[in-house]
């Protein structure tokens, strides 16, 4: 069992001054084995505080971070699950879900997650998952009018994943869960 | 004789041990055989030890030690005696014959102690003999040991208002007078030995009385306070004996007591016995005393040695008195009727009047006591915290003025002084902020800027960081415009350069903490009246403004953020209904946007003024203002064309002009025309092919959006992909040309899916052969002799294959229109 954290967009401090406490309390170092971070941290405070967390730290690179070292995309592999990261303002038009399958595809990945919109969102798509972890702080965003912060954890398990949503509203952490199995056809690599 | 003093001491005082306990011996054989005679004999004999003089205090509280146990045993004896029939009075008579006067006065006092008790005598009577009567010893160590075995025999026999002593003749008063007689002689007594020691620490004079040792001089200073200080333990102990009488009331501690201790501890000039008297002193009485004893304790300080350390005596005292009023608020009251604050303040001011070389630190150890003490004591009196912000002000300002411009070049030390000076003066500023939770409050406070005023320009930054923190760790509100403008004038430091001098010292990571600092803050103004909001963002706005070139790129874009929010606000409102020119509307909020971000490509940072413009296009898209996004993206255009020329940002700009416009509704068939053939230009000319290639492919949905149905045009979406096809030949011609293999055909499988995701959208120029030619394109390229392997490419084209598969297996209107494609 492997706990992995995805987030992004936190857009810290252009739109948002901090995660909300209730989340910061949430995350304590030692539970989560890998980060996935789409991008717009944006400073390197918001960096610094993830490696506190888990040391094991992916990140691509939103349009506003100040490190500009951070790849566009990147792959990796947990367990029996390849993912692929990427921040999403290059896929246009931006969060259409057609075309981050097209992202899907290309990198070959079984769960892809990108940002960009500030929006949660989880599909199962072909055989595989698209998640948007949405915006961690609840970020201004032209997208939506009401940004909730919200994170996602990833708990993967063989060929298992679970993925739990949580969602800031209300002053409320409210969680969700989707499963997701992958099928042995369905990994051609 | 050079001989070694501390040897030498340590075998004084075994000899001395030796004595006392070979004559403590006969003594113990005496009392147990009942020989009274023997017994006072040795007695004497053994208290004759305590007359050497070769011995410090330190040691010499070791031998008395021991003679005080054998006393108690003697005391014990002489009770049973009484009791035997043996008249006290003649037993007191009898040890006034022992031959030397020091064993015959501590015989005297051991036996005084059981005539009090016996109660044939007055305890006034006999408190008044022996206290006279030690007189006698005017040794000052001697003395000193002998008065505390008195004061310490008689502390349970006092006649307390209460206890069996007191009688019709014994009151209460005698007891003090008894008590205070006492501690005045030990105070002259501790003052004389304490002089004597001053001479011996002094190497010269030491080497002089052949004293010399091994210890260095400083280990030998400070063995000498610390035997100093235990000699003034003793002296402090009557100070305790006298909290302790129950009978002193306020009115006698007023008028008596306290003034005569403090008569004491003015006369003895000595400053480290005063500064340990007046501790002593407010340590042990009860608050309520002081409250109501403000005037006359206060008024001893400014009378003290110029050297006394008093910041942290009154400092203590302050501490108290906070304590105290916040133990109960029934004692409020009296604060308020004795004016405590008042007292308090005045004090301060005249003891640094008096003791003109205190160090600024002190000064500033005392206002943040006094100012701790008040926003204790008188949260609601702002005025009084804000009093004492104009006291320190002007000690401040006197301070810095005799310090002059000269001291341009500190010291060590004073840099240390310096340091500790500013911790102290940050703590005083916070102590506020701390209290009230709330900068809010705080701004009411009309001096605070002025202090902040005075500070040099480093003090300044950590206190505006301060300021910031608290105001996020409290989630403060900071709702009005006046507010806002006060809060910047404090935090002015973080704001703006206040002196060109020193700014490029900064180290470039604090100044970055500190700018995200203030990016923070911004975001934690706000008002949900709109009027009141927009007042707020004018505001922060003049004050950014003046940041200059290296810190707009930090303040601007939580101020843009900002300003858009307030846009979506009244988005949802009537525009104007009344009318009213002055209100606020999303137009009149654009343009000081439009402004604000301007800013940012004169600095120059066109990259985020770029980004930013067009966050800007698209609230006023939201808001149906068209020639405002136009405005916002011609703006854009501008910044693209002649700012940005890394190929990098021209990649990411690229792709955020084609998908915002994407997402554009706002715009006439001109203006988008206009907008997406120049955006459509730009993708083409980015210097690498494969760059080129995706963002010539992205513009194809510039001109088919699905929720769009004006915006649906197969034909000039054909025409995107089919460049976007040229360009991914040539690039792989160039890779020919260049290094003799043809490239990877990861663009050709990237079009091949934009084929399918307009095929499957319904688009009728993209045809079955299209996509069955493309495929086949691919094939070929990949099979080529020239071709390049690429698991990656491979693997993107053989899951866009798979998906081409599972599209013709899903069934319905799907599965049919695949179904013609050979896969």
């Amino acid at each position: 069992m492997v706990l992995v954290l995805a987030i992004g967009d936190l857009h810290i401090p252009h739109r948002a001054p901090d995660l909300p406490p209730k989340f910061k309390s949430m995350l304590v170092p030692g539970k989560i084995q890998h980060i996935i971070c789409t991008g717009n941290l944006c400073i390197k405070e918001v960096h610094d505080y993830f490696k506190t967390l888990c040391p094991d730290l992916h990140i691509t690179r939103g349009e506003y971070d100040e490190d500009s070292r951070y790849p566009e995309n990147k792959t990796l592999t947990i367990g029996q699950f390849k993912l692929g990261i990427c921040h999403g303002h290059q896929v246009i038009p931006w969060g259409d879900l057609d075309s981050l399958a097209m992202v899907q595809r290309q990198l070959d990945v079984d769960i892809l997650v990108t940002g960009h919109t500030h929006q949660f969102k989880a599909y199962k798509h072909e055989g595989g998952v698209v998640i948007n972890p949405g915006s961690a702080t609840g970020a201004y965003s032209s997208f939506t009018y009401d940004v909730n912060p919200s994170f996602v954890l990833m708990d993967i398990d063989g060929l298992r994943v679970v993925v739990y949503v949580y969602e800031f509203i209300d002053g409320e952490v409210k969680v969700d869960k989707i499963d997701f199995k992958k099928t042995a056809t369905a990994s051609a690599h | 004789m050079i001989a070694d003093g501390v040897e030498d001491e340590e075998k004084w005082l075994a000899a001395g041990i030796a004595g006392l306990q070979q004559n403590a011996f006969y003594m113990h054989r005496a009392l147990d055989s009942n020989n009274l005679r023997d017994a006072l004999k040795y007695s004497a004999q053994m208290l004759s030890e305590l007359r050497t003089s070769r011995l410090s205090p330190h040691k010499y509280y070791e031998l008395y030690m021991r003679a005080f146990d054998e006393l108690r045993k003697l005391e014990m004896f002489f009770k049973e005696e009484t009791r035997r029939g043996c008249s006290i009075v003649d037993l007191y008579e009898l040890v006034q014959h022992a031959g030397n006067i020091l064993p015959r006065l501590y015989l005297l006092c051991t036996v005084g102690s059981v005539y009090i008790k016996s109660k044939e005598a007055p305890a006034k009577d006999v408190l008044k003999d022996l206290v006279e009567m030690c007189r006698g010893i005017q040794h000052p160590v001697r003395g000193l040991f002998l008065r505390s075995y008195l004061a310490q025999v008689s502390r349970d026999k006092l006649p307390d208002i209460g206890s069996e002593y007191e009688g019709d003749a014994d009151t209460v008063v005698d007891a003090v007078e008894f008590v205070l007689q006492n501690f005045t002689e030990m105070n002259k007594l501790c003052y004389s030995a304490c002089q004597s020691f001053i001479l011996l620490a002094d190497p010269e004079l030491r080497l002089a009385v052949g004293l010399s040792g091994l210890q260095g001089p400083a280990r030998e200073k400070e063995k000498r306070e610390k035997e100093r200080s235990e000699l003034r333990d003793l002296v402090g102990k009557n100070l305790h004996v006298l909290s302790q009488i129950e009978g002193i009331d306020l009115d006698m501690h007023k008028e008596t007591v306290l003034p005569r201790v403090l008569e004491q501890v003015v006369n003895c000039k000595d400053e480290i016995a005063q500064y340990y008297l007046m501790d002593c002193i407010i340590q042990v009485f009860p608050d309520e005393y002081h409250l109501q004893t403000l005037d006359v304790l206060l008024g001893a300080f400014p009378q003290l040695q110029p050297t006394v350390d008093i910041k942290t005596v009154l400092s203590r005292l302050m501490e108290r008195l906070s304590n105290y009023a916040a133990s109960s608020a029934d004692v409020l009251p009296e604060f308020l009727q004795v004016e405590a604050f008042s007292k308090l303040n005045n004090a301060i001011g005249k003891v640094i009047e008096a003791q003109p070389d205190m160090p600024i630190l002190g000064v500033i150890t005392l206002y943040s006591s006094l100012l701790t003490f008040t926003l204790h004591v008188h949260p609601d009196r702002l005025d009084y915290a804000d009093q004492v912000l104009v006291s320190y002000c002007l000690k401040l300002y006197n301070a810095y003025s005799h310090k002059g411009a000269c001291v341009k070049k500190l010291s060590g030390k004073e840099k240390l002084e310096d340091k500790k000076a500013t911790k102290q003066i940050v703590a005083l500023l916070s102590a506020p902020l701390d209290k009230y939770n709330d900068i809010v409050t705080a701004l009411k406070l009309s001096n605070y800027p002025r202090v902040m005023e005075y500070l040099d320009s480093e003090t300044n930054k950590v206190m505006a960081t301060v300021i910031i923190q608290s105001i996020m760790k409290n989630k403060t509100r900071i709702s009005t415009a006046d507010r806002v403008e006060a809060l910047f004038e404090l935090i002015k430091g973080l704001i703006k350069d206040l002196d060109d001098a020193f700014h490029d010292e900064v180290d470039e990571d604090d100044f970055k903490e500190e700018q995200n600092s203030v990016a923070r803050l911004i975001q934690l103004l706000h008002s949900d009246d709109p009027e009141e909001m927009f007042k707020i963002i004018c505001t922060v706005r003049k004050h950014i403004l003046g940041g200059g070139p290296k810190r707009l790129p930090f303040t601007v874009p939580p101020l843009v953020f900002s300003s858009l929010k307030l846009v979506r606000q009244l988005q949802g409102q009537e525009e104007n209904p009344f009318g009213e020119e002055e209100s606020t509307t999303p137009k009149k909020i654009f343009q000081v946007l439009n402004q604000t971000v301007e800013t940012l490509s004169n600095i120059p940072a066109p990259e985020l003024a770029l980004q930013l413009f067009l966050q800007c296009a698209e609230a006023a898209n939201d808001c149906d203002l068209e020639p405002v996004a136009y405005e916002f993206f011609t703006q854009a255009y501008i910044l693209y064309e002649e700012e940005i020329s890394d190929s990098r940002a021209q990649v990411t700009a690229i792709h955020l002009i084609i998908g915002t416009l994407q997402r554009m509704h706002v715009f006439g068939v001109e203006n988008r025309d206009t907008l997406t053939h120049k955006a459509t230009g730009y993708s083409a000319k980015l210097l690498k092919k494969p760059d080129q290639c995706r963002a010539v492919y992205a513009c194809s949905h510039l001109f088919w959006v699905d929720d769009q149905d004006n915006i649906k045009d197969g034909e000039r979406v054909l025409l995107c992909l089919k460049r976007a096809l040229r360009i991914a030949n040539a690039a792989q011609q160039m890779s020919n040309a260049a290094r003799g293999s043809a490239g990877s055909v990861t663009l050709f499988v990237e079009i091949l899916n934009k084929y399918l995701y307009f095929f499957e959208k319904g688009n009728p120029q993209i045809t079955v052969a299209a996509i069955q030619s493309l495929i086949e394109l691919i094939t070929t390229e990949m099979h080529s002799d020239s071709s390049t392997p690429d698991p990656a490419a491979d693997a993107f084209f053989a899951s866009t294959l798979r998906y081409m598969e599972f599209q013709k297996q899903k069934g319905g209107a799907i599965g049919e229109k695949y179904e013609p494609i050979k896969v």
